[in-house]
């Protein structure tokens, strides 16, 4: 059983098809869980606290903005963690109000130069291109085992 | 530890998130439920989640789908009814992929069944020496 890092770091799909598979997904959710166990976040949505942007300065340089490096707080020990990656390139629903690009990019930076297996694809728009995309993330699995 | 899972039931499967709750309360787990509009929310202990989830999944294999989640259900600091209403923090990365589960999980059902899927190659840039010559020869 690999640990695979999936991008988008909260895709229903992608992690479900990794657990469905056999491996274990590394997922934002299971970082936040840990998070709001062992300390208190008391202004949602504001999770980060400000010990974050500190720890974040491991994966992003000082004068990168707070929120890069608070978000780099929670998905940077997940990529340290990863032994492979599912990326879906350009999902085009991961920027707006609550999103942050910067972060984005930095995530796949980091997961492209980690040096692990990596299957880049694209969500289906239609049945056959959902039959590859199936078939293409079953197969990069079963390859980890 | 205690897990909260969601539980996604694709738009087109036949079964609906108050048949999974049912399930859940038929069930002898200690699990707590809260049913929405794309599925279910379930928190508990760790074993007797993962032993619910293999009895959830068979009952479509190809139309659930579950990913983690990090507040419990009805968490003051993320729940809806505390914050005023507006859209779940959260909930439009799962608007976008629930368009995509028919397709998903038709893909999973037809799993047995798929040949090599056969695309047309794609179109390369032309060549710069060959639209030389292309201009060259329509001009002249």
């Amino acid at each position: 059983m690999a640990k695979v890092i999936v991008y988008p770091l909260t895709s229903t799909i992608l992690a479900d098809l990794v657990e469905r598979m056999g491996h274990e997904a590394l997922v934002v959710p299971t970082e936040v869980r840990k998070k709001i166990a062992s300390t208190s976040v008391d202004s949602p949505p504001l999770n980060v606290t400000p010990d974050d942007p500190k720890k974040g300065l491991k994966w992003a340089a000082v004068d990168v903005p707070s929120g890069v490096r608070g978000r780099m707080a929670i998905v940077g020990p997940l990529i340290e963690e990863a032994e492979a990656a599912i990326i879906v390139d350009d999902p085009g629903c991961l920027t707006g109000c609550s999103g942050c690009n910067r972060t984005n990019e930095l995530v796949t930076l980091l997961i492209r130069t980690k040096g692990i297996p990596v299957l880049e694809t694209s969500y289906p728009t239609d049945e056959s291109e959902a039959r590859e995309f199936v078939c293409k993330i079953r197969t990069f699995l079963e390859g980890l085992k | 530890m205690r897990l909260t899972k969601y539980i996604i039931t694709s738009p087109e499967s036949d079964i609906m998130p108050s048949d999974i709750a049912m399930k859940i309360y038929g069930s002898n787990y200690d699990i707590n439920v809260k049913e929405t509009c794309f599925g279910i929310i379930i928190n508990g202990e760790e074993e007797a989640i993962s032993e619910l989830l293999k009895e959830i999944r068979a009952m479509d294999p190809n139309g659930i789908f579950i990913k983690d989640r990090g507040f419990p259900p009805g968490d003051p600091r993320r729940c809806r009814g505390r914050r005023g209403g507006g859209p779940r923090p959260g909930f439009y990365m799962i608007e976008y992929e629930s368009k995509m589960l028919p397709l998903i999980s038709k893909a999973l059902a037809s799993e047995g069944e798929t040949k090599a899927v056969v695309r047309p190659p794609k179109k390369k840039p032309l060549d710069l020496e060959k639209l030389e010559a292309i201009i060259t020869t329509e001009l002249s």
